[in-house]
């Protein structure tokens, strides 16, 4: 099995995973009592945050390999990581912001959770900012290894938060008492088919990407090549 | 069915964007294609008329 295939067969995956959870999401799961239809919201936003902390983790990973091992490989990895975890990062926000507005009367406020989303996401901003003026450089490479490695220090500190700071952003998967704050079986059910689904797109846009860059860095191998092949073939 | 608007509004974006992402994903992948393609034919050429013995050459004799 080729790895167009697996590409292929992933994303069909994803479609099915998909349809799935935005089935449950509309049809299955009851009503919150509480925030009424908006509520829904939670089912999709939950998991952007878990896949966008997922690819903050393996940046650091990749980080760590790229500085050990020094193998374009992890360095390819890491930036395809940061770029997805990036986008979901911006989807937790915007999500988190609509979902704010009718709930608590404001699109935006300076809680602990928020900000420190919001600071996870500027730090990863600046990340695709140094690798895309560092260019094609190896020291760009090292550099954004080390930025990848310690913005990642912030993705505890973003989970922790609502433990560790007063603060208005529910904590609704462990809360502050212990246990969870999902009251129905279906709720559970349907945030668990969404994490699976999200999982999924996660590992086959990871893969894409990855294999974009790697088309990209055999292109600048070939390039090079192709230099020094035309300046031996001149008389 | 108060804020329907909003749950509308966060769900037309998050798909919104991830398909984007993905075309862009998509779009990028063919050029780089195109370009690789371009490029390990132009090798080739050159490769061919340098060393005519390890591919015509070498097939004709």
């Amino acid at each position: 099995m080729n790895g167009r295939a697996i590409r292929i067969g992933l994303g069909v995956l994803v479609l099915a995973l998909m349809l799935a959870a935005l089935y449950m999401v509309f049809v299955v799961v009851p009503t919150e009592a509480d925030q009424g239809i908006v509520q829904r919201i939670f089912y999709f936003h939950v998991p952007c945050a878990w896949v966008a902390f997922a690819s903050f983790a393996l940046v650091a990973v990749a980080g760590i390999f790229y500085l050990w091992l020094g193998d374009q490989v992890w360095d390819d990895m890491g930036y395809a990581a940061a770029e997805v975890g990036t986008i979901f990062c911006g989807l937790v926000l915007i999500t988190g912001s609509i979902w704010a507005k009718p709930i608590w009367g404001a699109w935006w406020t300076w809680d602990s959770r928020l900000t420190t989303t919001l600071i996870l996401f500027l730090l990863y901003c600046g990340y695709l900012m140094l690798r895309s003026m560092a260019g094609d450089s190896e020291q760009g490479a090292r550099f954004g290894a080390v930025v990848g490695i310690v913005a990642a220090i912030d993705v505890p500190i973003v989970i922790v938060s609502v433990r560790l700071w007063r603060t208005i952003h529910p904590a609704v998967l462990v809360t502050r008492q212990g246990g969870h704050g999902l009251e129905d079986p279906r709720m559970v059910a349907t945030l668990l088919v969404a994490l699976a689904a999200f999982t999924a797109l996660f590992i086959w846009i990871l893969c894409l990407r990855f294999v974009t860059l790697r088309m990209r860095t055999r292109l600048r191998t070939l390039a090079g090549s192709l230099a020094m092949a035309e300046l031996a073939d001149q008389p | 069915m108060d804020n329907l608007g909003y749950l509308f509004a966060a769900y037309t974006i998050i798909f919104v964007v991830i398909f984007g992402y993905v075309l862009f994903i998509w779009r990028r992948q063919a050029a780089l294609e195109a370009e690789l393609q371009s490029l390990e034919s132009r090798l080739a050429s050159l490769d061919s008329n340098a060393n005519p013995s390890r591919t015509g050459g070498a097939r004709q004799s």
